[in-house]
């Protein structure tokens, strides 16, 4: 076996030029195959890192009506039936075995009636939120302080502000202690916050997604207790749970978006006009899945790829007939080699042997080749057009077995030919 | 009696027609006799040697090889047979041009299995038998045509078989290659080597102790040798 191997390396590289043309095919094939997957293993691999997040593990649960995520306007908007999330709730949700923490917050679209000092900040948001938001979106306070027990319980008027938000509306002034009026009530800004650098930015919709660069105006985060104060009521909230681990995600959203949906059938129970409302599809928590949603961005992105694996297939095949074309022609060329071999007691399974082995070796040869071509493609398609890409060791050692496995299939034939070979026949000739 | 062949027919079929080439053909050969098979050109020497060889079957008759019937034999221990048994020797040497001189020698021992210090070693011993121990790592090309078939006998030998057959050994060789040869083959049937050897040349045949003649298919034994 390894004499055969050896042989045949001796045999290709006596005819150098001829085995690399005979090669030609499975390298362009194999590269071009190479290349494909990498390209596709670099964006699924961005889509799942800016999608899922590198570790933050968040999943956002989001009130919702009629299947939509409930944007709440003005008051008179909220869907009846939603109550602000109770302390108890917030414990069951804690309790589950796939969540490490969970946090609730207020929103608000507009933001409309929020001013520094002359000029309105017409596309920040708002949001009320609770003692564990910043840790358990992953936010880290840069300057200033964090939201203490104090601000919540004395309903404090107390701002803290995102890195974007402060940047915006401060420039380059330090954002401590400066005036923010939101509804005309002034708040101070006490800290900033942003997002741990190693942490993608954590993006919940495909839409989303695709805007995330240009939907960054920035937030400002302001005491759940101090919501009624501009919006004269408690309002209902959406929820942020902080998976155990990313494979816990979906477990853990489904779970608390269930414990969450117990409490509007609370609700419904209790109100007679929300009953009606709360029929059909109405409303409901749903936890925004998006492990899910990252895998419907790598099939759409797989989708076209995988087209071109066809064809590139066929490069394969072509490749595949040179080969048989060429083993064709040798065994004819080494009529009598094959003859003599007999005569001196060498197996029809010896000569098969040989000639399959020469065959394999010679596309594996080209397997490899082209892989390493195709890595280098996928580099320059990576420096070229800016496509992520990230070569796959798994699908490296696959295309050469594949590539070995294409000599062996179409060597068959002119191996067989050969063992088959009549050893007199083949000594007569010279 | 290490070759035993009895009534031997060999036809070929040519289109419709069946042309008898081997025409009731007997040989008993002994153990460590050297017979030379004398006969004009397409009286059916080679064809014979092909089945004392075990790479033909005849058409009809019976062949014992070494007390055992070959012609029962399949494809894979008739390769066994050629492996073990059998030393091949021909007029166009049939050397891998690409291989060395050893390589080329040790080749029959792979087919055996030998592993790959015993084979060097014996090859080596076989090159040296021959009297090429200083041209062992020559490739074919770069050997004289009586160097070539020396390193072909050395192959045939190496396997230590108790038959060396050889079609035409010296026919692309000068007298004194010729001759050179011969007296190689007559040390190996000292040794014990039964040796049969087709050649049109009186004078080679005159080498071997018996001459037997074919002539258009049949054979007819020569009562005193090389005349
Ligand atoms: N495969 C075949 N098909 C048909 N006829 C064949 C075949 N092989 C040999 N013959 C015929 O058999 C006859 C004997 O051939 P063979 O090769 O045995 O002759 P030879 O005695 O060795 O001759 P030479 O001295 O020229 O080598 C020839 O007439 C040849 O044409
Ligand atoms: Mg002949």
């Amino acid at each position: 076996m390894l004499e055969n191997v050896r042989l045949s390396f001796q045999g290709i590289w006596s005819h150098k030029m001829r085995s690399f043309l005979t090669m030609l095919g499975i390298i362009i094939g194999i590269a071009s195959i190479i290349a494909i997957v990498s390209t596709i293993k670099g964006t699924n691999d961005q889509i799942k890192q800016s999608l899922i997040g590198a570790g933050s593990n968040r999943v956002d649960i989001l009130m919702t009506e009629n299947g939509n995520p409930v944007y709440i306007w003005s008051a008179s908007e909220i869907p009846s039936g939603f109550r602000k999330v109770s302390d108890e709730t917030k414990q069951k949700i804690l309790d589950l075995d796939s969540v490490e923490s969970v946090t609730c917050y207020n929103e608000r679209t507009n933001s409309g009636g929020t001013f520094y000092q002359n000029s309105a900040l017409s596309d920040a948001k708002l949001r009320g939120v609770d003692e564990n938001y910043f840790k358990t979106c992953g936010l880290i306070l840069q300057t200033g302080r964090n939201f203490v027990e104090e601000d919540f319980k004395e309903f404090h008027k107390v701002l803290i502000v995102d890195d974007v938000a402060a940047n915006n509306m401060f420039g380059k002034e330090n954002p401590l202690g400066k005036i923010v009026e939101i509804s005309q009530v002034p708040f101070t800004v006490v800290g900033v916050v942003a997002e741990k650098p190693s942490q993608a930015p954590a993006i919940s919709t495909i839409s989303q997604y695709y805007n995330y660069t240009s939907d960054s105006s920035g937030v400002l985060y302001l005491t759940e207790a101090a919501w009624p104060i501009i919006y004269s009521y408690d309002e209902p909230e959406n929820v942020i749970v902080k998976a155990v681990s990313t494979d816990d995600m979906e477990k853990a959203g489904e779970d608390a978006a269930k414990i969450l949906n117990a409490t509007i059938t609370a609700s419904d129970v209790s109100s007679e006009e929300t009953v009606e409302s709360g029929s059909g599809s109405g409303i409901k928590y749903k936890a925004n899945n998006v492990a899910e949603q990252a895998r419907k961005l790598q099939d759409l992105s797989a989708a076209t790829n995988n087209q071109l694996i066809w064809i590139a297939s066929i490069s394969l095949l072509v490749g595949g007939i040179g080969v048989m074309n060429i083993m064709l022609v040798s065994v004819t060329e080494r009529t009598s080699e094959i003859g003599l071999k007999k005569a001196i007691g060498a197996r029809k399974s010896t000569i098969l042997g040989q000639f399959l082995t020469e065959a394999a070796v010679l596309t594996s040869m080209g397997g490899i080749i082209g892989v390493a071509t195709g890595i280098g493609m996928a580099r320059v398609i990576n420096k070229v057009s800016g496509v992520a890409v990230a070569v796959s060791i798994p699908a490296a050692a696959v295309a050469v077995l594949f590539s070995m496995l294409i000599g062996i299939i179409f060597g068959f034939l002119p191996s067989v030919q050969a063992a088959n070979l009549d050893p007199i026949e083949a000594l007569r000739r010279e | 009696m290490i070759l035993r062949l009895d009534h031997i027919y060999k036809d070929y079929i040519q289109g419709k027609m069946t042309v008898p080439v081997l025409k009731d053909v007997s040989l008993h050969v002994e153990e460590g006799e050297y017979v030379a098979i004398m006969g004009p050109s397409g009286s059916g020497k080679s064809t014979l040697m092909n089945i004392i060889g075990c790479l033909d079957k005849p058409t009809s008759g019976e062949y014992e090889l070494d007390g055992k019937n070959v012609l029962s034999l399949n494809d894979k221990a008739m390769a066994a047979v050629r492996l073990q048994r059998i030393g091949f020797v021909f007029q166009n040497f049939q050397l891998l041009s690409r291989q060395s001189a050893l390589e080329n020698v040790a080749l029959p021992l792979v087919y055996a299995g030998v592993r790959k210090r015993v084979r060097r070693q014996r090859a080596r011993e076989a090159l040296e038998k021959v009297g090429l121990e200083d041209r062992v790592n020559f490739k074919p090309t770069q050997l004289s045509g009586g160097q070539k078939q020396r390193v072909a006998i050395a192959r045939a030998i190496v396997n230590k078989p108790k038959i060396l057959l050889a079609d035409e050994p010296t026919g692309a060789l000068d007298s004194k290659s010729s001759r050179q040869l011969m007296e190689l083959f007559q040390k190996l049937n000292d040794e014990g080597v039964t040796i049969v050897m087709i050649t049109h040349d009186p004078g080679i045949a005159g080498y071997a102790k018996r001459v037997v003649d074919i002539f258009d298919g049949e054979i007819s034994e020569r009562t005193s040798p090389a005349g």
